[in-house]
Order: structure tokens, then C-alpha cells, then sequence
């Protein structure tokens, strides 16, 4: 496949290349027609989000209100910081300009007169790479009041975060931008009818907004038609831990898991085999590295083996990997990112956490294994936002598919 | 009330840009906040206060919101404030090999900084770089592909 999101043309990020090789012209195109039939066109490439929900993307756009005497936003989720993930740096850093004539194209669909690219506060230096782009942007016309004499106006500014994984949540995400502390909102009210300052908002990934141009260009139909047919288009995928050559690939939908490993990432060093991996993120659930035969990287594919596709950042471990230990790590992170706001994810993450680590020291007992499933158990379904799903899911994934991982760190009871 | 420490004239005209990009002042105050460190290296009580005065929110608001982000300094740190990733990929990559690498050279634990305010050392969580672990950020900038002998040279460059 061509290289649709990353293609290899070099410095493709400056603006005067970008244009050369048709950018830019999309949004022209994007103009002339009516945001109705844009948005259609989006919804007709069964594009899916980019974030970790795998929502369709036209779908969304759709629940925007289109008569609003309120102002409608866009916010574009470029917080990043779900472990293993790290694509949409990649865009920001190869191809700032297809993300942002995406944003432009979106706002005309759904009539959005400013949007807000929310960039997690560590990334300063890709930032000023972004802003660089957007300044060059709005100098061309292509952002701005009367964008491309068409009459439609909106802006682009970058908001940067401070360090809180939270505030990739959505909601949490708008709260932050407001000047908040990042805590997640119940829903509903979904943002489409009461987001950032009560006013209609959609929030879409960076990479899920990067692919707008994409499918303009081909058509929504050819699009449709790469990679898994319900989960289609060009997908960034992360691929780190044990594998030669760690990084960003961009791919159909649909590659399985082993090619991704073997061909793309140039398989794990010394040849040793995989005892596990996760594909999408640190929250998505741990799949057996003797059961990866035939599994893909897309929604269905995923769903079916157990997992799910979440942001595709795969993260490999060999076979002298101590996964109880990996665990350990990764809860310790979701105990240290849960905002507080609801019981079950406050205490359940600190417990769980506490009894980890006493596997990790070799001084856990049979019901601390029970006993961590239950914490997991409780948590799951109970919380106010994903986070807390997100913390329970690597728990119970790897106590159903790696019980021997667990029982190696168990101290039998001392007979009394 | 009386501010002894305060923005600089350069970032003052930015902050009133800034805030025609929202329809509430109070979007802008992680970048004030950013600016604040910037110039100050950390956020002071008395910063908070200033930055809430400047953009018209009570001083509470300000507190609540930095102590919730962790990028925000509520103490003085070193002058290099350097940020190691041990979060997974970065663990499968040996991160804490470095970790303990760092501590050895600087003499500190994690956490700590050193006698003479040059260097803090913390972990930290993923910093989006799991491709090239391990990482770890000073300032603004990412080091990665990190071992021992590359640590060393970058100790060595820090001004
Ligand atoms: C705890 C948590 C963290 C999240 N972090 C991110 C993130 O960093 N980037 C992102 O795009 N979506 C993140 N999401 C998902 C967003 O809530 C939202 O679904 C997504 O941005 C929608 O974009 P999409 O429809 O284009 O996928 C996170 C969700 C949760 C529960
Ligand atoms: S689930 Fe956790 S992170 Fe989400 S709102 Fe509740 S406490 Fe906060
Ligand atoms: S785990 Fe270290 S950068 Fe992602």
C-alpha cells in the first residue's frame, strides 16, 4: 500500500511541498461542495476513530447539531499518553499539514468556526513543529476568516496540556482546555450537545482527523476498500518492547499480528519466542504469544480473539518477560493517572497495585489472587469514565490467560 | 495585592492574545502557568496569585489546577529536571538500568536533587516515545535510544 498518512516525500512538512504534491487541494475541493455532503462522504468510508474506540467517524460528526445559535468547537485529542502509543507525534512531526487541512475540512462539515488541537504538555518540541505549520497555514489562507475566498472562517490554535493522561478523556480533555482540573464529566450530556462552555463539540483523534484528506482524495468508495472492510483506511500502528526494529508503521487495517512482529518490526531479538503482547496500548487486554495465528489488527479481528485495537500501539514481550512485574508497572500507572472522582477507580487501582507488588516480592497468597480479580472485578462497569475499565481490563486479561505467571510468585501457606 | 515576582511585559501582551482565542480568560491559565515557570523555574504560591489577579479567578481555582498536573513545579527543582521513563515499553527496554545509572552518576535517588540545585531526578510515565526507549525528557527536549555511555554524554553536554 502507499504510504497515505506518512508518505515518503521528503520534508513534506513544510507547507511549499505539501502543496506541491496536491495538498491543500482537497480542502478546495471540500469547499466547493456542501458540508452535507462532505460529512456524508466521511460516513460512506466507514472511517473509524483513531483513538481507542474504533467510533465511526461520519456517525459523529452527525450528532452535531445543525441549526445551534451557539457556537460549535472541534477538539482534536493529540494528548497521547496511553503506554505504547506514540503516532500521532509521528504526524505532528512528519505531516502537520494533512492534519490540518483535515481539521479545516472537518470544521467546514460540521460547521465548527474554531477548533482546538490538544497537545499533551511534554511534546513542546512537536508544539512548536505544529505551530510552525498553522502559522504557515493561516499565512496561505487556508486558515482564517474567508478561507480560500469560499466565505467560511475558522480558526486552528493548539492548546497545551500539563502532564495528566486524564485529560485524553474526553470530557476531562474538555474541562482541561476550560482551565479546569482534568475531571472527567458524567454523560450524558454527550459533548455534541454540551461540551467545551455548554456549546456543541466533537472530539476526534489526530490521526482520525488526518484521514479526512485522505478519503477525499480517493473517494470514499477505493477508501472503504482498504484493509478490513468494517474497519478500513490506513492505520498508524506503534510497535515497541521486544522486537528489532521498534517504531511507527503505517499499514492497511488488517495486517496480522505476527507480519506486523516479524516483517514490519523486524522481529523479536534473538529470535526468542513471544510470550505475549498488547495491541493497543497498555489498556487494551494481553493476548498469548502461542495464540496470535490468524489475529489482526482491526476492530473484529480483535474483538474476536479477546482484545481490542485501542490506539495500535502493540507492545511485544518476550518469552523471559515477568509479566507479573509489567502488570505491576501498568497499574501503578492507572493508580497514578485516576483523577479520584469515583471510589471503585481511586481505591480499587491502589489495591490492586499493593497486591502486585506483593507478587512482585514473591509474598503473595492464593487469595491474593482471588482477591485481586474481585478489586478488578468491582471496578470494571463502575466508574465514571473508561479509565477505570482501562485499569481493570489488563488485570483480569492476564489472570485469565497467564494464571502460571501468577502461581510462580505464590508463596505456598506455611503449614501450621 | 503586592507582587514582588511577576510576568514578564513580553508574555503579559501574549497572555492578552491568548485570551481572544477563548470565551473565557480562565482557558489560559495552564499557559500562563507555563510561562510563570518558564521565568521562575517553579510556581510559587505567590505565583498562583498573580496568575489568578491577571486572568480574574480566584486564587483557589489556581491552586486546584496546578496541584493537578504534574509538569507544574510546586517546589524549586534543579536546573535540569530530569525525567525518566519507566513505564512499559520503556521497562521491556531495560529504563531502569538508566534509572539506576543516573542515580549512581548524580548520587541521588529518584525523587531527589542534587546539593548543588543542578539536577532533580524523577520517573516518569510514558512520555510517547515507547519506540525509541528508553527515554527521558529534560526540559523540553526527549533523549532516547538511551544506554549508559549516551546518558553520560548528555550529563556531560548540560550546560
Ligand atoms: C483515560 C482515557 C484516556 C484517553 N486518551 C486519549 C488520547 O490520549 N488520545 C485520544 O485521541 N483519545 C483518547 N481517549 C479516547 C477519547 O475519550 C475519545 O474517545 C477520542 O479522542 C475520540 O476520537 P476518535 O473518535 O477520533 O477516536 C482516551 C479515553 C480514556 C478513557
Ligand atoms: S474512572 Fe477513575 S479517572 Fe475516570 S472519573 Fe472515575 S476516578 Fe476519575
Ligand atoms: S513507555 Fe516510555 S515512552 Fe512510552
Amino acid at each position: 500500500m502507499e504510504s497515505l498518512l506518512l508518505p515518503q516525500i521528503p520534508d513534506v512538512h513544510r507547507i511549499d511541498i505539501y502543496e506541491a504534491h496536491g495538498g491543500y487541494a482537497m480542502l478546495r475541493a471540500a469547499l466547493s461542495k456542501t458540508p452535507d455532503e462532505v460529512t456524508a462522504e466521511v460516513k460512506r468510508s466507514n472511517l473509524r476513530g483513531r483513538g481507542g474506540a474504533c467510533f465511526p467517524t461520519g456517525l459523529k460528526w452527525t450528532f452535531m447539531p445543525k441549526d445551534s445559535s451557539k457556537p460549535k468547537y472541534l477538539c482534536i485529542n493529540g494528548d497521547e499518553s496511553e503506554p505504547g502509543t506514540f503516532k500521532d507525534r509521528e504526524i505532528f512531526e512528519r505531516n502537520p499539514h494533512l492534519l490540518i487541512e483535515g481539521a479545516v475540512i472537518a470544521c467546514y462539515a460540521m460547521g465548527v468556526t474554531t477548533a482546538y488541537l490538544y497537545v499533551r504538555g511534554e511534546y513542546k518540541y512537536w508544539i512548536d513543529l505544529v505551530q510552525k505549520a498553522v502559522d504557515d497555514a493561516y499565512a496561505r489562507g487556508y486558515i482564517g476568516t474567508n478561507i480560500l475566498g469560499s466565505g467560511f472562517s475558522t480558526d486552528v490554535y493548539i492548546h497545551r496540556g500539563a502532564g495528566a493522561y486524564i485529560c485524553g478523556e474526553e470530557s476531562a480533555l474538555m474541562n482541561s482546555l476550560e482551565g479546569q482540573r482534568g475531571y472527567p464529566r458524567v454523560k450524558p450530556p454527550f459533548p455534541a450537545q454540551n461540551g467545551l462552555w455548554g456549546c456543541p463539540t466533537t472530539i476526534n483523534n489526530v490521526e482520525t482527523i488526518a484521514n479526512v484528506p485522505i478519503i477525499l482524495r480517493l473517494g470514499a468508495e477505493a477508501y472503504a476498500k482498504i484493509g478490513a472492510p468494517k474497519h478500513p483506511g490506513p492505520i498508524l500502528v506503534g510497535v515497541s518492547g521486544h522486537v528489532n526494529k521498534p517504531g511507527v508503521y503505517e499499514m492497511p487495517t488488517g495486517v496480522p499480528l505476527v507480519d506486523i512482529i516479524n516483517i514490519y518490526a523486524g522481529g523479536v531479538p534473538g529470535n526468542k519466542p513471544i510470550k505475549a503482547v498488547i495491541p493497543g496500548g497498555s489498556s487494551t487486554m494481553i493476548l498469548r504469544g502461542d495464540a496470535l495465528e490468524g489475529v489482526c489488527m482491526d476492530a473484529e479481528s480483535l474483538k474476536a480473539a479477546g482484545s481490542s485495537v485501542g490506539t495500535a500501539g502493540l507492545i511485544v514481550m518476550d518469552v523471559d518477560t515477568d509479566l507479573v512485574k509489567v502488570l505491576q508497572r501498568i497499574t501503578r500507572f492507572y493508580r497514578h493517572e485516576s483523577c479520584g472522582q469515583c471510589t471503585p477507580c481511586r481505591e480499587g487501582t491502589g489495591w490492586m497495585e499493593k497486591i502486585l507488588t506483593r507478587f512482585c516480592n514473591d509474598d503473595a497468597t492464593q487469595a491474593d489472587l482471588e482477591l485481586l480479580l474481585d478489586v478488578a472485578d468491582n471496578i470494571e462497569g463502575n466508574t465514571i469514565c473508561a479509565l477505570g475499565d482501562a485499569a481493570a481490563w489488563p488485570v483480569q486479561s492476564m489472570i485469565k490467560r497467564f494464571p502460571e505467571e501468577f502461581e510462580k510468585h505464590i508463596q505456598e501457606p506455611a503449614a501450621t | 495585592m503586592q507582587h514582588t515576582a511577576r510576568l514578564s511585559d513580553e508574555n503579559l501582551r501574549r497572555i492578552e492574545e491568548l485570551k481572544k482565542r477563548y470565551p473565557h480568560p480562565q482557558a489560559v491559565v495552564l499557559e500562563a502557568l507555563w510561562m510563570w515557570q518558564g521565568e521562575h523555574g517553579w510556581i510559587s504560591e505567590d505565583g498562583m496569585r498573580y496568575i489568578a489577579q491577571l486572568l480574574g479567578i480566584p486564587d483557589h481555582h489556581v491552586f486546584g489546577v496546578v496541584s493537578f498536573y504534574t509538569m507544574f513545579n510546586r517546589k524549586p527543582v534543579g536546573k535540569h529536571k530530569i525525567e525518566v521513563c519507566t513505564n512499559v515499553s520503556c521497562m521491556l527496554r531495560n529504563s531502569e538500568r538508566i534509572l539506576r545509572h543516573i542515580e549512581e552518576r548524580l548520587n541521588i535517588k529518584a525523587g531527589e536533587t542534587t546539593p548543588d540545585q543542578r539536577f532533580t531526578l524523577v520517573e516518569a510515565e510514558c512520555l510517547g516515545s515507547c519506540g525509541t526507549a528508553p527515554v527521558m525528557q529534560i526540559g523540553d527536549r526527549y533523549y532516547q535510544n538511551l544506554d549508559p555511555e549516551s546518558v553520560d554524554a548528555v550529563l556531560k553536554e548540560l550546560p
